[in-house]
């Protein structure tokens, strides 16, 4: 990241959790020059409406990212490692068929 | 603003042909300086506007009319000064130190939005500007929300949230006023008569959409005179209901043509105000330059001499 010219002056990314239970979403950064005062920011700028049931405040530096494509999205076919990547609804007919049954009930929820 | 994109650069074509089909770029994305500049000059713009839009409303925080008034006022220049910190944060990230930033703000190289030039002269003032002068913010603001640069997306997000608690708290204002007595309504109706011009100014003259780069890099959804039309459709029936009258003869709905018809804003007056001849301009400029100078020992203690010399 940029360098402003203050060393003592670092950038802080704030998480927030707006209910209990709900997952921590980024809601912005901070800048400050150490964890103390990052915290009151923190506090200041996304908790003082009591929007927030917890906060996390991380140095942007500490924070590992990987967004390279051939890692994330490889452009095979990974269907298989989904629900939808099943198709069973003709299979499913034809072994009821085969078995002279009608559908269970529930049987068929999701199928496709 | 009134260039077309000419990319020659591979690497600027596929950029522009992503945020033309709606892609979002993030901070640490490679982008074209000529889109970095467009879009750190706006959210600049819009960061200053925040800190400088605190001022017209700080004045009335001593002589608000109930405390339950005064905590308000307080809570929402708390707010817009907390708009203005997140909007500088996004700013820094294209590369532009915050700083840099406020020297320029204060050495009037850079501008803030026109209805911060204006005196607030009684606590009609007030009512009009966190109602009026909010919403049509919020208006444009919330056409924002879809910027290509994600990061400032996000953060219009959370403001527009906050924003919309000041406009309730404007309106509550100017209805207490207007039911009120006879004074009262005089003093509404005289802030209207002031803000009206100003107001109608504020998104900026009709652009060509083929010819307005901000549009077309999707930095903005909506163009200045759409978001004029949308203002005017939510307040017009809203202020006129309350017994208020618009200081615009010429205002009316064309059915037909299924837009609002009014008085030519006075777009010399923009460009002069915007450029730092406003009334108040250089007053407010200098209570900033001023107050920055006093609390240079904070800076000073909490950075140390690194800071110091900045």
């Amino acid at each position: 990241m940029a360098d402003h010219g203050l060393p003592l002056d670092r950038v802080w990314e704030v998480f927030r959790q707006e209910a209990q239970g709900d997952p921590m979403v980024h809601g912005g950064s901070v800048r400050a020059p150490d964890a103390e005062l990052a915290t009151h920011y923190a506090r200041e700028f996304f908790g003082r409406r009591q929007e927030s049931e917890r906060l996390w405040v991380i140095p942007r530096d500490a924070i590992l990212e990987l967004d390279d494509p051939d890692l994330l999205k490889p452009p095979f076919d990974r269907s298989f490692k989904r629900p939808g990547g099943y198709v069973l609804k003709h299979k499913l007919e034809a072994a009821r068929g085969r078995a002279g049954t009608p559908p269970a009930r529930g049987s068929d929820e999701g199928v496709e | 603003m009134s260039d077309s994109p000419s990319p020659v650069d591979p690497r600027a074509e596929a950029f522009y042909a992503h945020v033309g089909s709606g892609g979002k770029v993030e901070a640490d994305h490679w982008m074209p300086d000529d889109y970095r500049a467009a879009i750190l000059k706006f959210v600049e713009m819009h960061a200053n506007s925040e800190l400088m839009g605190v001022l017209p409303e700080r004045e009335w925080i001593l002589r608000a009319p109930t405390l339950q008034r005064k905590l308000s006022l307080t809570s929402k220049v708390q707010d817009e000064a907390g708009h203005a910190q997140l909007l500088y944060r996004v700013a820094e990230d294209l590369g532009k130190s915050r700083e840099q930033m406020l020297q320029d703000l204060l050495a009037g190289k850079t501008k803030f939005h026109n209805v911060f030039h204006y005196p607030t002269r009684s606590w009609g003032d007030v009512g009009i500007i966190a109602w009026l002068v909010d919403a049509a913010a919020i208006v444009s603001q919330q056409a924002l929300r879809d910027c290509s640069y994600a990061p400032y997306a996000r953060t219009m997000k959370k403001i527009c949230w906050e924003e919309s608690v000041h406009i309730m708290h404007g309106r509550d204002v100017v209805l207490t006023l207007m039911n009120g007595t006879e004074r009262q309504r005089a003093l509404v109706q005289d802030a209207l008569d002031r803000w009206w011009g100003p107001l109608m100014q504020m998104h900026g003259p009709p652009t060509d959409p083929a010819r307005d780069r901000d549009l077309i890099w999707r930095i903005k959804s909506k163009g200045n005179e759409q978001l004029r039309q949308e203002f005017l459709s939510i307040y017009v029936p809203r202020i006129t209901e309350l017994g208020l009258r618009i200081p615009d003869p010429g205002l009316r709905y064309d059915e037909a043509a299924e837009r609002w018809i009014y008085t030519e804003p006075d777009w010399d007056e923009l460009r002069w105000v915007v450029s730092g001849h406003g009334p108040m301009s250089q007053q407010r400029l200098e209570f900033r330059r001023l107050h920055r100078a006093e609390t240079q020992w904070v800076r000073d203690a909490v950075l140390g001499p690194v800071g110091a010399a900045a």
